[in-house]
Order: structure tokens, then C-alpha cells, then sequence
């Protein structure tokens, strides 16, 4: 009976641990995003830049989450670019993502030197949170917003032709 | 018809200003700075004008809250030991609304600033009419003045360095870099950079 209870308790927290860790946070570079918008396909990128210690960034993390669950059969795809530090990656990112069951992709881009980078995405982001860079190659279609988005907002633009 | 003409050309101008966003204007390097009175931790106001002496001002945009903040904390105490007996001293202020955020208050700044034992002013920009003149965007944010006779010209602006996460990983820092350059009567190499940072609070 006792070893029943203690083999039950070791599988569940082997789930715990499998469930905690369904979407690990990969780290990447610049070139990544250089890459990505090198993309000549027919699907509409949604880059969010976002940190943890952003509170209006974290508020609107809900519109995309929507949009990549209503859109998860099409091509639209979500991805969202934390700036939060490298060191607080175990700490505090991959445990907020945990914590909030994010299932859009979640890349940490590390990037310290902002400066080098951030006139690469658009030459008008002046460096705040959130913002958000959506495109289509086949559409023609590229949008930079360097301010909060809603589910309506995003949605517009994915309807855009 | 003349009175319908002034009064479309008065409601004109209001929906336009109504419609035109606050933070979009804000300086350029070489306009001229213009001066304020804010109130700093000690209680006394604070002016441009109140250094006398100084050859310019290092004006940092930053607030208790936010980690890029607290991340500098201890560079932009390095920056104005450094500086300000070279003529540039930090003048440091908050422009966050503190009903957004109440650790930014002016009492949580009070705290900080003792706490951090902060060699400079650390200001209150009640109003938030001084970021937007300015042009502050988000936090920390520097604009380094260089006096001209009785002007301040803006001679910097943007990123104290290019590692807020790891001071020592620092490669460039722009801020001293800025600074040597007017101190030596040079060019400065490069006036604006630009970091991420955490968003001004405007009051709603």
C-alpha cells in the first residue's frame, strides 16, 4: 500500500516536472529576427517584443495568446520576443511562462547592445514596451506598433489583403 | 461668416491638439534645453540655472520602479562622481505618474534616494510637462545639455552603455564617450543611441 502511494507520488510529480517544462524558452540572436523577416512565404508573422517586468506588456500577452490558438490550423504565426535579461531566464521568465501556460512560442532574445538593433526592426521605435512588428511577405503587408495592441487590432491586420 | 470662420479655425485646432500624441515631439541634438524648477528628495526646488558653475548637466529620465533603473542605478552614481567634478553633473528625475505606479512616488523617491545615498538630485516631474518637452520616452533616458552662455544645448541623447543587464560585459559606453568628446572640444562621435527601457507613465 505504502509503496502504491509513494510510486503515485513519484509519477505525478514526474508529470508536474513534464507539464512545467512543455514549452522551454529558446535564447537567440539578432540574426534570428534578420532570418525570420527573410521569410518569402505566404504566412503572417506576429512578433511581439515584450519583457516580463513590462506591466502593459504582460496585459495584452491574453490578445496574442487568442490570436495563436484561433489561428493555430492557419498561417499565422505568434511569436513572442522576450528582452528579458539572460540571467533572469530560469529565475523568472521560463516560471512566469510556466505560471501563465503561454503556448505561443517564447524566444529570449539576447540582445543587450539595444542600440545596434533596434533601428534594424523599424527606424522610428524609440526602445519602449510592447511593440509589435506583423508581416506577410505574399500580402506585401508590414505593420510596426510601438504601443499596446488588442485582439481587435491584431485580428485587422491578419484580415488585412 | 467671419465669427463661423473663427470659430472652425478654433475647433480645428482643438481637435487636431487633441489628436496629436504627446510623446512624438521632444528635443533634437543642438536645441536649445529649456529650463525648469522641479522639486528634489531634500524638499528645495531644483534649476538648470542653480549650477552655476557647471559647464553642463547630465539630465537622466529614471524612476525607483523600473529594473533598467535599478539596473543603473549604481553607473549613474559612478557617472556623476565622475563627471560632475569635470563639470557635468547627474540631474536625476522621475517623470512616472505615481498613481500608475506608487513606488514611484515622490515619498518611495525620498526613501530610494536615501537608501542609495544618491550624490546628485533626484527630481519630481509632477507635471510630466518637462519629459514631454523633453522628450523622455522611457526610463532611464539621458540627455546630456552643454552650456552656451545661458543655453543649454542638447548635445546627447540616449543610452548611459550597451549592457544594462551586465556591467561588466560593457563594451561601448556611450554616455562617457559623449562627455569626453565635449570635454576634449571634440565632435561627439555618436549624439544619439537608442535602449530599451520601461515606458514613460503618462497620467491618464
Amino acid at each position: 500500500m505504502l509503496r502504491g502511494v509513494i510510486i503515485f507520488f513519484i509519477l505525478l510529480m514526474y508529470i508536474c516536472r513534464l507539464e512545467a517544462q512543455t514549452h522551454p524558452v529558446e535564447v537567440v540572436h539578432f540574426d534570428w529576427y534578420e532570418n525570420l523577416t527573410q521569410q518569402k512565404n505566404d504566412t503572417t508573422y506576429i512578433v511581439n517584443f515584450w519583457a516580463t517586468w513590462c506591466v502593459p506588456c504582460v496585459e495584452e500577452l491574453p490578445y496574442f495568446e487568442k490570436i495563436n490558438e484561433l489561428y493555430k490550423h492557419q498561417k499565422v504565426k505568434v511569436i513572442l520576443v522576450s528582452l528579458d535579461a539572460l540571467k533572469r531566464k530560469e529565475s523568472v521568465l521560463q516560471p512566469f511562462i510556466n505560471m501563465k501556460k503561454i503556448a505561443s512560442t517564447v524566444l529570449l532574445l539576447n540582445e543587450p547592445d539595444y542600440n545596434s538593433w533596434i533601428d534594424k526592426v523599424n527606424s522610428s521605435w524609440q526602445g519602449s514596451l510592447p511593440a509589435t512588428v506583423i508581416f506577410n511577405h505574399q500580402k506585401k503587408q508590414y505593420v510596426f506598433i510601438e504601443n499596446s495592441v488588442t485582439f481587435d487590432i491584431l485580428n485587422q491586420h491578419i484580415h488585412k489583403q | 461668416m467671419k465669427t463661423l470662420l473663427i470659430s472652425l479655425t478654433i475647433l480645428s485646432a482643438f481637435v487636431w491638439s487633441s489628436f496629436a500624441p504627446a510623446t512624438t515631439s521632444g528635443y533634437s541634438i543642438n536645441d536649445e534645453a529649456r529650463d525648469f524648477k522641479l522639486k528634489n528628495v531634500d524638499g528645495n526646488f531644483v534649476s538648470l540655472a542653480d549650477y552655476k558653475d557647471a559647464k553642463g548637466i547630465i539630465v537622466v529620465f529614471t524612476c525607483n520602479h523600473c529594473p533598467f533603473s535599478v539596473a543603473y542605478e549604481d553607473r549613474i552614481i559612478a557617472l556623476h562622481k565622475t563627471y560632475a567634478a569635470k563639470g557635468f553633473p547627474v540631474v536625476a528625475i522621475n517623470p512616472n505618474d505615481p498613481i500608475s505606479y506608487p513606488s514611484d512616488s515622490y515619498e518611495n523617491m525620498q526613501i530610494r534616494a536615501k537608501e542609495k545615498k544618491f550624490p546628485f538630485a533626484y527630481l519630481i516631474d509632477e507635471t510630466q510637462d518637462i519629459a514631454k518637452t523633453y522628450g523622455a520616452l522611457k526610463t532611464p533616458h539621458v540627455f546630456i545639455l552643454r552650456k552656451s552662455g545661458s543655453k543649454y544645448i542638447v548635445s546627447y541623447i540616449g543610452a548611459i552603455d550597451d549592457n544594462s543587464d551586465d556591467e561588466d560585459a560593457v563594451k561601448t559606453k556611450y554616455a562617457e564617450n559623449a562627455l569626453n568628446d565635449i570635454l576634449a572640444g571634440r565632435e561627439i562621435g555618436q549624439a544619439t543611441t537608442k535602449a530599451i527601457g520601461c515606458g514613460v507613465k503618462w497620467k491618464k
